[in-house]
């Protein structure tokens, strides 16, 4: 166990899964993370859930956050916590972003999602929300 | 006005970084020639329109995007549109299509049919077009990476229903670079890739006049974050990269320039956008000219496709998007487009229903038909602040220009990242200032309704029966061709790849004998490689 007293500074993947290039809202935080003081990781697009899940395992990250668009939220979140779970990756917070109904929240937090955050979802709220969960 | 009044006002700085005065005069226009810097509509420097008489003569074409599922419920879509008077097609395709996978790979699992029609092999689009008339209509096809293989099926297509090439008209977007920096379905490295470009030009050069090869797409950088200056000068940018590489190979510029067009973005301030267009039209038939040395009118005359962009769109009060539409609608009637295509008001979220695709499209029509906005040419030529903000908004695109061409243009720019960093970084400062309330969103930082009941968002359902259904259909195609007909085609494309010459005759060739987009695409994989993202975070 590392002195609690040293900062170690939170590390984040940001992932795109998919076919899906809409990119933008997972840059805009990947920006947005860096200014807060965290580590990101960017994955870049088109990843498999086994690329990403491997990435978070090289990495040691605390946070694996995905953005997606394309309406494939709800299978590509449940691979996602599935494959992290074969991985022993139990420890990590895990948010999921995008183009998301709010009817769906609820399904994804039953997968082991920790955070949804749909598109309208504020920097400040996702910071404060790693910020908490990672210092837990 | 007095002191105080002015004192008071908040200053005006559009995105462009342009401030905005609150008066506007004839000394502000003093340096304007008429004859030189503005021009009659129709005449070099085009910054009126590239057409004397304009939406006089005939509106703008109305081209809604739209597919999804299988081939034959996006056919039942076009017919739809086409009887409610829409005239034009544009074709959106699923991911898998646009990235070169079958219906059955493993990777397309849970995309068949998502977000456009999914293509498989020729069967599938003559499927699209069973009882479309499309000596009578033009069809955009918005694919990039393996836009020539679209092609060829398209081609093929008009062949069965009899259609001479010479008479096939449409677009395709095929517009690489910008791939690569918004959008994202890149497949091959960039130097491939543009050939992919050129070999499609120089093929329709040849056999398909009446078709524009490539659509030059600065929606998409505008939408991945670009101010309208990025847009504009990104956007030409990346034409030069392909101009130069056609002049490159050999064509003469007047032999294509006339068919290359554009696609821009409309939203946000109503002034900048209109002055971005008419300083874009007088930029790009400059460069033409004095660049390229084009003679040609045609040449010299900036075509394009400007439609509302999804990115001026909230997912709150989605309703609030219909009046949104609207004003872009104007806006891109006000700036001189050729062909609109709005965002429906639901596409901040999904794919157009069929109730939003029609409010678009009478959204359109009421501007042509009701108000009076086929009267009469630009009437905001002459403006002070209009003409003001043209000449400022040149400037501004030119010297932005001009970073990337000191970079060594933009294939480079685009293989180093800067493009995209300098987009990515645009959209997190653009991001901040909507959350800070810097920029006005209303339903969003501002007369935002608490007491209303939360309204959630429709999307589009994923149709799991549609995906099996279509990849029972790749089946049947695969095994009831003539495999070793395919095997060879296919080993003729590799052959060619490897070479210089054109590959728009044998992918015709594949095409005909049934192969798959994924098989196609794996062959070219095999001989180019793949695309490495560059990544990277100023």
């Amino acid at each position: 166990m590392k002195d609690t007293n040293e900062k170690k500074r939170i590390r984040v993947l940001v992932a795109k899964p998919g076919l899906d290039g809409h990119d933008r809202g997972a840059k805009v935080l990947v920006h947005a993370l860096k200014e807060a003081g965290m580590e990101v990781i960017y994955t870049g697009l088109h990843n498999t859930i086994e690329q990403i899940v491997n990435v978070a395992l090289q990495e040691d990250v605390d946070v694996v956050g995905m953005s997606i668009y394309s309406g494939a939220h709800l299978p590509l979140s449940k691979k996602l916590m599935d494959a992290m779970k074969e991985k022993g990756l139990t420890e990590q917070m895990v948010l999921v972003g995008g183009n998301i109904p709010h009817s769906d929240i609820e399904k994804l937090k039953e997968y082991g999602v920790d955070g949804v955050y749909p598109t309208g979802s504020t920097f400040e709220e996702i910071i404060t929300f790693i910020q908490e969960g990672v210092r837990r | 006005m007095a002191k105080d009044d002015v004192d008071e006002r908040k200053e005006v700085i559009l995105e462009s970084g342009i401030k905005v005065k609150p008066v506007y005069g004839p000394d502000d226009i003093g340096n304007i020639d008429y004859e030189k810097d503005v021009g009659k509509p129709g005449e070099y420097p085009f910054t009126r329109g590239i057409h004397p008489l304009m939406y006089c003569k005939r509106p703008w074409t109305m081209r809604q995007y739209s597919g999804f599922g299988t081939a034959k419920e996006t056919n039942q879509r076009f017919k739809w549109l086409l009887e409610q008077g829409q005239n034009a097609l544009n074709v959106a395709f699923d991911l898998p299509t646009q990235l070169g996978l079958d219906t059955d790979d493993p990777r397309a699992e849970e995309e068949v049919g998502r977000v456009g029609m999914a293509i498989d092999t020729l069967k599938d689009l003559e499927d699209a077009f069973e009882g479309i008339p499309i000596d009578k209509i033009s069809t955009s096809l918005t694919i990039n990476s393996v836009a020539s293989i679209m092609f060829a099926m398209y081609l093929v297509v008009a062949e069965k229903h009899g259609v001479a090439w010479d008479q096939v008209r449409g677009t395709l977007q095929n517009d690489i670079l910008k791939e690569y920096i918004g959008r994202g379905t890149w497949i091959f490295p960039v130097t491939p890739s543009i050939r992919l470009i050129g070999d499609i030009t120089e093929f329709c050069s040849q056999q398909v006049p009446k078709f524009s090869p490539f659509s030059v797409c600065g929606y998409h950088i505008r939408e991945s974050g670009a101010n309208p200056v990025q847009e504009m000068a990104y956007g030409f940018e990346i034409a030069i990269a392909y101009v130069e590489h056609l002049l490159g190979r050999g064509l003469n510029i007047d032999e294509f320039a006339g068919r290359i067009s554009f696609n821009f973005d409309i939203h946000g301030n109503l002034w900048e956008q209109v002055a971005k267009f008419r300083a874009g039209r007088k930029l790009w038939a400059k460069i033409m000219k004095a660049r390229f040395g084009a003679k040609d009118p045609n040449s010299m005359s900036l075509r394009m496709i400007a439609g509302g962009g999804g990115g001026g769109l909230t997912i709150q009060e989605p309703e609030n998007n219909i009046v949104r539409g609207a004003y872009y609608a104007l806006i891109s009637a006000l700036s001189g487009t050729q062909t609109m295509a709005l965002c429906s008001y639901d596409e901040a979220y999904t794919i157009p229903s069929k109730r939003a695709a029609k409010i678009s499209l009478r959204t359109m029509q009421i501007l042509a038909d009701e108000i009076g906005m086929c009267d009469t040419v630009d009437p905001l030529a002459g403006s002070y602040y209009v003409e003001w903000l043209t000449c400022e908004l040149e400037k501004k695109i030119a010297e932005c220009m001009e970073k990337v061409e000191k970079m060594g243009g933009m294939i480079k720019a685009v293989e180093s990242g800067y493009i995209q960093n300098e987009v990515s970084y645009q959209a997190y400062l653009y991001e901040k200032k909507i959350q800070s309330g810097e920029i006005t969103k209303i339903g969003v930082n501002k007369y935002v309704s608490e007491d209303e009941e939360e309204q959630d968002v429709e999307i589009h359902p994923f149709d799991s029966a549609a995906a099996e259904e279509q990849k029972k259909r790749l089946h049947e195609v695969k095994s009831s061709r003539n495999d070793n007909e395919v095997k060879q085609a296919l080993a003729k494309l590799k052959e060619a790849a490897g070479t210089n010459e054109n590959l728009m005759p044998q992918i015709l060739k594949a095409v005909r004998c049934y192969a798959t987009i994924g098989e196609m695409t794996q062959i070219l994989k095999d001989v180019f490689g793949e695309f490495q993202e560059p990544i990277g975070f100023k």
